[in-house]
Formats: C-alpha cells, structure tokens, sequence
C-alpha cells in the first residue's frame, strides 16, 4: 500500500466518475457522476494525509470535502425538484436554455 | 500484508462498483452500487489510520444513497424489473476523455517525485482532530456551519411548491396554516 | 488498524451470533406470551411460539414475483440480521471486547443507517406496491429519529469524553448516565424500536398497509426478517448497557452476567412497549420530531456539556 498505489485507484476511480458526469442524460445520474468524483478525492486526500503529512491539521481538509459532498446533493436534488416541476421533465437535455 | 490483501480487496470493489454505477439496469441498484463504492473508499480511509472520518463517510454515505434512490424512484418512475437503460450522450466523447484524464493522472502520481513523510500521525486521531477543528482550525467550522445553514434553507425554498401566501392566505391572515399534509402537532 | 489476534475473533464469530439469536428468541417468546394472554389464553401457551413458527417457517414455500429484484431484495432481508450482529461487536461483554474500535459510537451509527439502506431494499425489492409503501414509510419515520439519535448517542460521549464504548461504560463508575442523560436515554430507547419497525414504530409494517415491507414475504426469508426484528431490538438493547448503564457494573454476578441481565430486562422493557402505545404514523412523527424533540435533546447536550466541564475542572 504505497502511495502511488492509492492515487493510481482514487485516479481510475476520478475517471469513472467524469465518464459518468459528461456522459449521463438523468440530472440524478450526473450527481451520481460527481459523487464519484469527490469519492476519489477524499481516498486522494487521505493517502496524501498518512503517506506525506499526518499531522491533526490535514483532517480537516477531509471534513471540509465531506460538507461539500452534503452541500452539492442537498443542492442537486433541489434544482433537480425545481426543474422536474416546471418542465417535468428529468433529463440534463431539457435544461439548456443558457447554451449556444 | 493482511493489510495489503485488505487494501487491494477494498480497492478493486469502489473502482468495480463505481463502474456499475453507470452499466446497471437499475436505478436503485445504480444508487447502491454508488453506496458501496463509498463504503469501500471509507474502509480504506479506516485503514490509515483515519477511525472517525472513515466511519462518518460510510454513515453519510449511505444515508445519502437512500434517499438519492427515493429522488430516482420520484423522477424515473422504474420499477424494481431490469430493463436495459442507456440514457447517455456524447458516449464516445466521454469515454475518450476520460480515458485522457486518467492517463494523465496516473502518470502524476506514479512520476512525480513525492517527498519524504514529514512528522509521525498522532496516537489519537481523533482527539487530535478534535483539538484542531475546536482550537487552531475553528475557522473552518465557523465558515461551514453558516454555509450549511444556507443549503437547508436555499434548498427547502426551491424545494417547496407553496410559499408563504398559499399557506397563510394572501393577508397572510390564517391561524393555522393551511397545508395537503398536516403535522403532528396541528401548527 | 490494529491487529485482530485470531482466538477473539473466532470467539466472537460463534458466540455472538448465538448470544444475539438467543436473546432473540427469548424476545419472541415473551412476546408471544404477551399476545396470548391478550387473546384471552394462558400466558404458557404463547411461549413456544418462536419456535413454532421457525419451524412453520422454515418448511413454508419460498415465493416470488414477477420482475422482482432479488439481488437487492434477499440483501435487504438477510441484511437486517447482519447488521443487528454488526451492531453488538461493540459491546464489552464483560473484559472482552469483540471489537474495541476506538469510534465504536460512530461504528454504531453507521450500522444503524445501513438499516435505511436495507429496510428500503426489503420494500424495493419485492415489486409489490404495498411492500414499496412500507419501505418509504421507514424512510419516512428514519428521517425524523435519526438526528435526535445522533445527538443523543453523543450525549454519553461528550460524558466520558470519549467514542470508545469501553472508556464509556468505564466513566460511568460512580453514577449511570441514565441519571443526568434521561433525555438522551429516551430519545435513544424510540429510536431503538423505531429501527427495529417494532411496537409503535411498525407503520413500515403495519397492518393498514398488508403489513408492509412483510407481505410478499414467506418461508425462510420471512422468518429471516422476523428474526430480524428482534435481532435488532437485541442489538439496541446490548449496546445501551455500556452507554447508559453503566457496563457491567453491579455486585455479586461477574461482569459479562451483568451485561446479560441488563440487556435482557431492556429488551423486555421494549418487548412490552409494544403493547403500551399506538402505531405513529409517520408523516404525523416528522413534525413532532424536528420541532419538539431536536431542541429537547440539543438542550440536554448542553446540561451535559455543561455539566462534564465542571466536572473535569
């Protein structure tokens, strides 16, 4: 368990999950995609953290990216609500107005 | 090397259930394919050493799930039988990039040349982490706190379909507001 | 992490399981007298039913439906019993601690939020439409007992000043946190039979909605998650020894009897609130919860706070 180890797997996972972002039609499926994102984020973090400097001060920056985990689903789902109540509709399609 | 078997076994299931992620047939399998990729990447964060913040994501993580399954049963409206689903666009142009932006990583993180461990992890992460966020970094948690405070209410405000004057009545002159679900303490 | 020698992990591999299963049928069977007296027979006649029924159970055809989900649906079943089972590896029994995780509050939480997971999967699952019913229903009723049960279970935290669950049953050596937590303890105590979809807290299988989650069940996996139920009510029961009663304090008997006569009497004590007050149903329950019940514990963590300060000072 070195390392390189831990950042090559939080990279594939990084990958997977912006196949998924970039790839998904449903609002749902996108966030899906940036979770499993963040998810690789917080392995990188942590490897970082018990491989480079473990001090007490690196925890936080853990915590500080589990509250932006929270803050983005919270916020997701309710523009996911708003946008199936006025357009009833749940694709990412349906939702470009501001595009082009 | 126990601990290598473990680290490879929890690996290998958050990058193989992350890609199930997007490949199953279902919705709510796809939201608890994400849950047990969480959970693996928290095991690993026990792992180094990381007791309380491996346990909280896998805590959060699934509470979150469950309910990201609830807003995909809302919307799609699938039932429990797998049908083969492929709601995607720009399919290739995805794959293909991150297919880039992996390589690209991977080369960073087995090509760069890290530096040496600085210090040695406290014999108590917890309450270590406790004292930092209560004493040297309480910036942090002040900022947090608010920010987390603006999500509940910004996302209840978009969330709810009636305001104040469907409540209340347009004097905002109701007793008792007027709503399809009473509470249980009849406000 | 630290290093499991093997002997108390194969230890704890056979007895846990069996002391959980044991106290489960214990459960059953007062339960069961519970219900014949109420139907007007002997108590005596209600006891065996556990067993009566495991065995009913265990010959009954197994069914399913059409279009079910079974991979997440039998998860969902056999999952409740695991989690009771992870749940008690915490507990100190006496000086053994199967796993004495130095998070073992949060190791705690975390199993009992599976139970969100896997109650909603038992609904999925099925394909059925009052199963899914109970399935949100529990998702429903969670919501509103989740965070009072978070901050209640840090209540005796912030008491020992430690998530270890043996520095908590050990800081309670002159007084139980029962005492000065009795809010906490209460909040603690719902929030148990809620997740174990017992007693007031069995809308999710509730027989207004063709008992729910349970309906499409039969053969072993309905005696699965039936046992389930009471596993869980074991579970919850176990794990409130050391956090507010004190471990396995207590004169003449040895430690770990001790922590087996106080699970027991609480398990009795849940066993018979079944009977003592209505289903809430849960819509009605959120209210309540977040506007009466979150301040009365945030309140009650800070006499606790308050009070742990002073006392360390």
């Amino acid at each position: 368990m070195t390392l390189q180890l831990v950042l090559l797997i939080a990279a594939a996972l990084f990958s997977v999950g912006l196949y998924g972002t970039l790839s998904q039609q449903v609002v749902v499926m996108v966030m899906m995609g940036i979770e499993v994102m963040l998810n690789a984020v917080i392995l990188a973090a942590a490897a970082v953290w018990w491989f480079l400097a473990p001090t007490p001060d690196g925890q936080t920056l853990l915590l500080v990216v589990i509250a932006a985990m929270t803050v983005e689903m919270a916020m997701g789902f309710a523009g996911a609500i708003v946008l199936h109540r006025s357009r009833n509709s749940d694709m990412t399609d349906s939702a470009t107005d501001l595009a082009g | 090397m126990l601990e290598a078997i473990l680290f490879w076994l929890f690996g290998v299931v958050a990058v193989a259930s992350a890609v199930a992620v997007f490949r199953t047939d279902s919705m709510a399998r796809a939201s608890y394919a994400l849950a047990v990729s969480f959970i693996a990447v928290g095991a690993i964060v026990v792992q180094v050493r990381l007791d309380y913040i491996g346990l909280i994501i896998v805590l959060m993580m699934v509470m979150e799930m469950a309910i990201m399954a609830v807003f995909m049963v809302m919307f799609m409206g699938m039932n429990p039988a797998l049908m083969p689903m492929d709601m995607t666009h720009d399919k290739r142009r995805s794959v293909l990039f991150s297919v880039v932006v992996f390589a690209v990583l991977a080369a960073a993180a087995v090509l760069i040349p890290w530096p040496a461990r600085t210090g040695s992890p406290p014999s108590d992460t917890i309450e270590s982490l406790g004292n930092t966020i209560m004493s040297s970094k309480m910036l942090v948690m002040l900022t947090i706190s608010p920010v987390l405070f603006a999500t509940i209410v910004s996302a209840l405000v978009l969330a709810n379909p009636r305001g104040r004057y469907d409540r209340y009545g347009d004097g905002l002159d109701r007793r008792i507001p007027e709503d399809p679900q009473r509470g249980g303490l009849g406000r | 992490m630290g290093d499991l020698p093997a002997t108390p992990a194969l230890i704890s591999v056979l007895v846990v399981p069996a002391g959980v299963v044991l106290l489960a049928l214990l459960a059953a069977a007062m339960n069961g007298a519970l219900d014949a007296r109420a139907a007007g027979r002997p108590a005596a006649s209600g006891v065996a039913v556990p067993l009566v029924e495991t065995a009913r159970l265990l010959r009954q055809q197994r069914r399913t439906l059409a279009g079910a989900d079974s991979v997440l649906w039998r998860i969902g079943g056999a999952g409740l019993v695991v989690a009771a089972l992870l749940k008690v590896l915490v507990v100190p029994v006496g000086a053994v601690s199967f796993a004495d995780i130095p998070a073992g509050i949060v190791w705690f939480n975390a199993m009992d939020v599976l139970l969100w997971a896997l109650w909603w999967m038992l609904g999925w699952g099925a394909n059925s439409a009052y199963s899914l019913i109970g399935g949100y229903r529990f998702l429903a009723q969670a919501l509103a007992y989740e965070i009072p049960l978070m901050f209640a279970l840090t209540g005796p935290a912030i008491g020992a000043g430690s998530l270890d669950v043996t520095q908590v049953a050990a800081a309670q050596h002159d007084l139980w946190f029962i005492v000065w937590m009795p809010v906490a303890f209460l909040v603690y105590a719902a929030s148990v039979v809620a997740f174990a979809v017992w007693g007031p807290f069995a809308a999710p299988a509730g027989t207004d909605a063709v008992s729910g989650v349970l309906v499409e069940l039969s053969g072993p996996d309905r005696l699965v998650v039936l046992a389930g139920r009471y596993a869980l009510l074991v579970a919850g029961a176990a794990f409130a020894v050391p956090m507010f009663l004190g471990g396995g304090a207590g004169p003449l008997l040895p430690a770990w009897a001790w922590v087996l006569v106080k699970t027991a009497v609480l398990l009795g004590v849940f066993v018979g609130a079944r009977r003592l007050f209505p289903a809430i149903r849960p819509d009605r329950l959120a209210e309540v919860a977040w506007v009466v019940v979150v301040p009365l514990v945030l309140v009650q963590l800070l006499v606790i706070a308050v009070l742990a300060a002073v006392g360390r000072s």
